[in-house]
């Protein structure tokens, strides 16, 4: 029973009242629930879904592959989260294949990412290599189509 | 001008369908948010469009066999089995459609010689009247009543029988009203069914789209399989409307018969709709349960809009509509549509759309998206309040 998420996953800004509404729960009720979530942390934030490549400027995403060196004890994770804390890396994951890291990284120009990967990133001890990728176009983010407009072509009333 | 009519009088005497004339006006409007229109707002299920592609890029444009695809009517009668609880033969007893209106209107000629009676319930769907009159039948209406939830029920049934009835037609989930039949009712008309010894034609069109209880069908009770004509198809649970493809699953001599219509006046239905279809069968589930949760959602928010504005509105328990009454605001329904049209831009269909009984009534899609609903909600209760300071 997480339709209250299910909701706001799709719209966070769905008001308690509408939740309230669709799921037939009063909105006191809804907004305790949404508390319970933020304070377990299971909500970690809201945020906008923006259309990067709609907006003015030529901001960078690139998405890098790291090969690093697995710890005696540790394994991957001591490593893992000195680059997860640079404010760049802005999602980052542990892969099974060729490589061991996935990072997304973004930066204003390319330049900003280029000197990311090579001066504080590959620099690091424990990664063996790098290999960058710069993003050219967003189709779909987080579930979301990002390429063009959905038109409703349906008869304006029918059977 | 030759004053010469080339339209036969029987074709003639039909009335058009109410919705119709409602439809031009609407049309003929700009920016309407719509709560009229009775087909998902959902795109078809990626999956399913792309094997649509799919299957044009392979070069499948051509007639598939009269019954339709072997593929399909297979993917059928494993959907049926294992949804409704009954056994099909996919080669004799399973015949693809364009739409379940294509299979209404050859299972009616099928099976009525001329006048036969056969009992259907209104307010309903608005080609069930008009079939049964082309058909060469007699339409029998039996009334639902918002008291009873739009059930129907064997008592009404009974008074509605004759020694001429042949043939009880259904819609359950029901469009307009959006009303449902309990296991009981199932039961109970089952065997009145087998007490006057009639043919039952189901159209179980929405049978996906239920919200408190799972859909029980006609065919999961004992005995009833051999007289009934289930009638079902792609177009609501699917979002497939486009696509065309609908199904009967009849006993093998009323399939074959049916079969014979079907052949000479379609040949076969669309190829790409029943590449589509057999796809969303096999691997539909998942959508269709997220557009449930969905739909589920929007409608809460409806019955909940209209106790707010005081609305009379029972619970919708399947299919997309909400059937909301005002029919003590002082005004009739097709005023109500006109007006909130005309001053909220807000479309809706008047009741009596679907049938002398839906008068005072109006029929609400929530097949649209929740931010159309929110707003056309709001715009109806400030509409609602005007009427009442009218009224007085």
């Amino acid at each position: 029973m997480h339709e209250i998420l299910d909701i706001l996953k799709k719209n966070a800004r769905t008001s308690v009242e509408d939740i309230g509404k669709m799921l037939r729960l009063s909105p006191e009720d809804v907004a305790t629930q949404i508390e319970t979530y933020e304070q377990s942390g299971t909500i970690r934030g809201y945020r906008a879904l923006v259309n990067e490549d709609d907006l003015p400027g030529d901001r960078v995403t690139s998405v890098i592959e790291v090969k690093v060196q697995p710890e005696r004890e540790g394994g991957f994770d001591r490593i893992a989260r000195r680059i997860s804390g640079f404010p760049e890396v802005k999602n980052m994951y542990l892969m099974s294949g060729k490589y061991d890291l996935l990072l997304f990284v973004e930066g204003d120009t390319l330049r900003e990412v280029a000197t990311f990967v090579s001066e504080r990133l590959s620099t690091l001890d424990g990664v063996l290599s790098t290999g960058t990728h710069f993003m050219l176009k967003t189709y779909k983010q987080d579930g979301v189509l990002m390429d063009g407009e959905k038109v409703d072509e349906r008869l304006p009333v029918s059977p | 001008m030759s004053n010469t009519s080339y339209v036969a009088a029987h074709v003639k005497a039909l009335p058009f369908s109410g919705i119709r004339k409602f439809f031009d006006i609407v049309a003929s409007r700009q920016d309407v948010i719509s709560l009229g229109v009775g087909e998902p707002d959902f795109d078809t299920p990626w999956t399913v469009r792309e094997a649509a592609v799919f299957s044009l890029e392979r070069g499948a444009t051509h007639y598939t066999s009269n019954r339709g695809d072997p593929v399909l009517r297979q993917a059928i009668a494993r959907y049926v089995a294992r949804q409704f609880g009954a056994e099909y033969d996919w080669d004799q007893e399973i015949l693809v459609t364009v739409g379940v209106s294509e299979a209404i209107d050859i299972a009616l000629r099928t099976v009525l010689n001329p006048g036969d009676e056969v009992i259907y319930h209104e307010p309903c769907f608005v080609s069930y009247r008009p079939s049964i009159i082309m058909a060469g039948g007699v339409p029998v209406c039996v009334e639902t009543r918002r008291e009873d939830q739009f059930r129907l029920t064997r008592e009404m049934l009974e008074k509605a029988v004759t020694s001429k009835t042949r043939v009880l037609m259904l819609n359950f989930p029901c469009n307009p009203t959006g009303a449902v039949l309990s296991r009981t009712d199932v039961e109970d008309i089952a065997d009145f069914c087998m007490t006057h010894d009639l043919l039952l034609l189901t159209d179980e069109i929405y049978a996906e789209l239920t919200y408190d209880a799972k859909h029980v069908s006609f065919i999961s009770i004992p005995g009833m399989k051999k007289r009934t004509i289930f009638m079902h198809g792609m177009s609501k649970a699917w979002a497939m409307t486009g696509f065309r493809i609908g199904y009967a699953c009849a006993p093998a001599d009323v399939s074959e018969n049916m079969m014979k219509l079907h052949q000479y006046a379609i040949m076969s239905a669309p190829t790409t709709g029943q590449k589509a279809a057999a796809e969303a069968l096999e691997r539909g589930d998942a959508a269709v349960a997220e557009m449930l949760a969905e739909y589920n959602r929007r409608r809460n928010y409806l019955i909940t809009s209209f106790a707010e504005m005081d609305i009379p509105c029972h619970t919708p328990a399947g299919a997309f509509y909400a059937f909301p009454y005002i029919g003590d605001l002082g005004i009739s329904s097709e005023d109500f549509a006109m007006r909130f049209l005309e001053e909220h831009n807000v479309a809706v269909v008047p009741g009596e759309a679907f049938g002398q009984s839906g008068t005072g009534f109006l029929r609400c899609a929530y097949a649209t998206r929740m931010d159309n609903i929110r707003e056309a909600m709001a715009r109806m209760a400030q509409f609602v309040a005007r009427l009442r300071e009218e009224k007085g």
